[in-house]
């Protein structure tokens, strides 16, 4: 009778559940098609589960444990109460299994009650999410006193025994309806979305990192550019939306966010969520919103237009990004905000010309001129004059190919550029430029939606490298470093692309360059977001700093998990106002550190952090510092 | 519903002299598309080809109408035909093209052949509800002057005029090109020219007050202002000694070298 009663409640319940999921499904299959290897998905979800999950919510170990046991106590209780359906295996050996199962579970539920209840982080999402500890300990503690009662032999009377059955049930209705549009969500949809990954490539089955944008198809004229409307994303991309459980782990990563810009990751990922229900608002969310933007102003729906001054996505909030990829390095459910960001960008570009003012400024000179800053292309060796640098000309061939990049129409950047161009005739390096066959990489109208411009120039550059040869592209640049690298491939450029930091690594531990003036002080390394963790690189620039005898001290927050100097993703030139700038709390992350020296591996970190007033430590390129601590002694 | 007409050139970027908008006639543009809905005829004499063609149309305009002709060709009978045709309330267009003779003088000839008003230098246009129209002219240093003008006319835009509207990619790709044969005779003026780049000359620094003065900031905002003539001196075909002479003095006459 109870055993009855309680594997028809699950069973129920669960049916219920996969009816919902599956009307839940339709919103998301609503999007564009995408090519998707599904057996190959799902064959890979155990693994990505285990490692690549597992690598990002362990960061918090105790939100590692309580998911582990909540998870796997709930898969086994719902296995064992679901096996009860067969009279014959009610045995009390089952009931002992399942009472072992719930037990676990209760002991995850009470961790998850501590959390949301005791520790209280602020990036949590209230709401819903406040019922789930109640609703895991609920149908974990009524079904456990029943598992045990019926193991036991039965000693309850029928009614009670009944009773407990309804409280589980609840609980269980409650967690599994939380599949559909609920806490929960992020059990089935993040599984999905795993599986049905846009970027498998992420993962530790795949390269591990894959952080370049895919080219925007230019050709087709039935569709809009970019994403206008909800329903403009792929489907496993809107399925990556909706597995967003508003852990708010973004929230605390994101520098526009920390600074008081109108940009909240999470938000936005629950804006592009609640976009998908027709007529409805946003009062529904109950976390963070976007800094000083009000909720429930706007009306959502799958074709209504998503970025607007009275849409739900203000301008602001999508030109406030700076594509630093910190959001998306802290998401346990391997959400790709910035591809999102980039692709509602595209939109706004391509289709609508709403670039703000100065951007789109910028992005004419950019067509007109090939440089950002609307400069001659013949001028960019004008800093260089007295060294007389070598241009490789079509046909001609060398070692190192340097490319400069636009620091070189920049003052204080061209200090930098001439240190490494010294260093490399200290250490006997065969290299040359382009001079002004070099054009911008695109990076710039590439994350400001520009693909058109973009494609052009890639083209364009891609055509003039593959009329020379050499060994190796060099850059100084990490914002090209990461174009050439990751982002032209896609367009049919290939070559070995280094940033000079390790290449100056090599000069080191080689000898071809020798420390005389070693730099004895302590000095500060401030990670680049398109050195770090757009492409990995955050040993080769510290073993520099070691080897030319800097005390290096890390800031808070450096590594995989730098805070972005607010120079990325064409911020400066968009310029959306917060409470504070993003080189300052940058720049007091240095200044904590209390060393007089801040070493940087990139143009725009030199620019945006010797931007913030005094007094602060001083602003170092890492050419500049081996150059001084590798001056021949007479 | 008032009809409109912009006549649009293709311009040329000073750095790299690739062809663009030119700037005051996309803001003639932008002037257009921000007004009250009506017909708009953008009008574009010269080759439809014109990469910066698609440029305009990526402001929102849905239609340009090309009057075929090569370079060097005289636009203005063309012109005049057509707008005579399209009988338009407003035609705009930038006061100055950036290409052909630059004179400025093309809205005077159209508007002379028309036999209509023109204004020059407008920076803001509203429309009336009698079918006359309020315009702003900008005057020299800064000022401005508000002008009641009663339609057709003609009116060219000034570069204080709001900034046109960024070009999107999308909307260039789609608008439509509509080519209308003309007969355009050869301009003789223009043939008649020889062309060659105009290049900055770079204007002489004048560090501190001349003679090595004080330095003081009102010596050096006058050595900066003031209009110097007959200083300096002139060698013809001196020998190297003289030249590198003259040179040393002149550096230690500017303080750039010790006596």
């Amino acid at each position: 009778m109870v055993a009855a009663a309680l594997s028809t409640v699950t069973l129920t319940v669960l049916l219920v559940g996969l009816g919902l999921a599956l009307v839940q499904a339709r919103r998301w299959r609503a999007g564009r098609a995408a090519k998707v290897g599904v057996w190959a998905g799902l064959a890979a979800l155990p693994g990505r589960y285990l490692v690549d999950v597992h690598d990002v919510v362990g960061r918090t170990p105790f939100n590692a444990r309580f998911h582990a046991l909540t998870a796997g106590g709930f898969l086994a209780a719902l296995a064992l109460s679901v096996a009860l359906v067969v009279p014959s295996l009610r045995h009390p050996l089952l009931w002992g299994g399942l009472a072992l199962a719930l037990t676990v579970m209760l002991a995850g539920g009470l961790m998850v009650g501590y959390r949301r209840r005791v520790l209280r982080p602020a990036e949590l999402s209230g709401g819903r999410f406040s019922r789930l500890p109640v609703a895991l300990t609920g149908f974990s503690a009524a079904f456990l006193l029943v598992a045990l009662d019926q193991s036991a032999g039965g000693i309850l009377p029928v009614w009670f025994a009944l009773g407990l059955v309804a409280v589980g049930g609840w609980g269980l209705a409650e967690l599994v309806f939380g599949v559909w549009n609920g806490p929960l969500k992020h059990a089935v949809h993040g599984a999905l979305h795993l599986a049905f990954h846009p970027r498998p490539d992420r993962f530790h089955d795949g390269a591990g990192r894959d952080t370049g944008l895919r080219p925007l198809d230019l050709a087709q004229a039935d569709a809009p550019l970019g994403a206008g409307q909800a329903v403009d994303f792929a489907w496993n991309r809107l399925l990556g939306f909706d597995a967003c459980v508003q852990c708010g782990r973004c929230e605390s990563a994101c520098p526009a966010y920390a600074a008081g810009l109108p940009l909240n990751p999470k938000k936005l990922v629950q804006d592009l969520v609640l976009s998908l229900d027709d007529g409805s608002d946003d009062r529904a969310y109950a976390g963070h919103g976007h800094p000083g933007r009000p909720i429930g102003a706007a009306v959502t729906g799958p074709t209504r237009p998503l970025v607007g001054a009275d849409a739900l996505i203000h301008p602001d909030t999508l030109w406030a990004c700076t594509t630093c990829r910190a959001c998306v390095q802290e998401c346990p459910m391997m959400i790709e905000h910035v591809d999102a960001v980039v692709d509602l960008r595209r939109f706004q570009t391509l289709e609508r010309g709403a670039t703000p003012v100065k951007a789109a400024g910028v992005l004419e000179e950019l067509r007109a001129t090939d440089t950002p800053s609307g400069r001659a292309l013949d001028r960019r060796l004008d800093w260089a004059v007295d060294l007389r640098l070598p241009v490789l000309a079509a046909g001609e061939s060398c070692d190192t190919l340097l490319w400069l990049g636009d620091g070189a129409f920049d003052l204080r950047n061209q200090r930098s550029l001439r240190a490494l161009v010294l260093l490399l005739r200290r250490a006997g390096v065969e290299f040359a430029v382009l001079g002004a066959a070099e054009l911008d990489c695109g990076d710039v109208a590439r994350r400001l939606g520009d693909e058109a411009t973009f494609q052009d120039l890639a083209r364009r550059n891609i055509q003039t490298l593959e009329a020379r040869r050499f060994r190796r592209i060099v850059t100084a640049d990490p914002h090209a470093f990461h174009c050439l690298r990751n982002e032209y491939p896609a367009l049919g450029g290939r070559w070995t692309v280094q940033h000079h930091s390790a290449v100056l690594l090599d000069l080191l531990t080689s000898g071809a360059l020798a420390v005389t003036r070693p730099l004895a002080g302590p000095v500060a390394y401030h990670d680049p977001c398109y050195l770090g963790r757009y492409n990995g690189e955050i040993d080769a620039p510290r073993a520099v700093l070691d080897a030319i005898g800097a005390q290096r001290r890390e800031m808070e927050r450096s590594g995989l998990r730098s805070r972005c100097c607010g120079g990325g993703g064409g911020a400066p030139l968009t310029d959306v106002v917060g409470e504070r700038r993003i080189p300052d709390m940058r720049m007091d992350d240095a200044r904590a550190t209390g060393a007089p020296t801040l070493a940087v591996g990139c143009p725009t970190c030199t620019l945006m952090l010797e931007g913030v007033v005094e007094p602060r430590p001083q602003v170092a390129e890492l050419a500049e510092l081996v150059l001084t601590a590798t001056e021949p002694t007479p | 519903m008032v009809d409109v007409a912009v006549l649009l050139s293709v311009g040329r970027h000073p750095v790299s002299g690739r062809a663009r908008r030119a700037p005051t006639d996309a803001r003639a543009l932008e002037l257009a598309l921000s007004l009250p809905p009506g017909r708009r005829t953008a009008l574009h004499a010269g080759s439809p080809d014109s990469p910066a063609l698609r440029d305009y149309l990526g402001m929102g305009l849905a239609e340009l109408t090309v009057l075929p002709m090569a370079e060097g060709r005289d636009p203005t009978d063309a012109l005049v035909a057509r707008l005579r045709a399209a009988a338009p309330a407003i035609v705009l267009t930038g006061n100055r093209a950036e290409g052909g003779e630059d004179s400025g003088t093309l809205p005077y000839s159209l508007a002379h052949a028309l036999g209509w008003a023109i204004v020059p230098d407008v920076v803001a246009l509203t429309l009336n509800e009698d079918g006359s129209a309020e315009l702003v002219q900008a005057l020299a240093r800064g000022q401005r002057r508000a002008l009641r003008v009663a339609v057709p006319f003609v009116a060219t835009i000034h570069p204080a005029a709001p900034a046109p509207r960024p070009s999107a990619f999308g909307p260039a790709r789609r608008g439509r090109i509509t080519v209308e044969p003309v007969d355009a005779p050869v301009d003789t003026a223009l043939a008649a020219c020889a062309v060659r780049p105009w290049r900055d000359r770079p204007k002489r620094l004048t560090v501190g007050a001349p003679g090595g003065g004080s330095g003081g900031a009102l010596d050096r905002l006058r050595a900066a202002t003031e209009a110097k003539a007959g200083q300096g001196r002139l060698l013809v075909g001196p020998t190297p000694d003289e030249a590198a002479r003259a040179i040393y003095d002149c550096l230690q006459e500017q303080g750039m070298l010790p006596r």
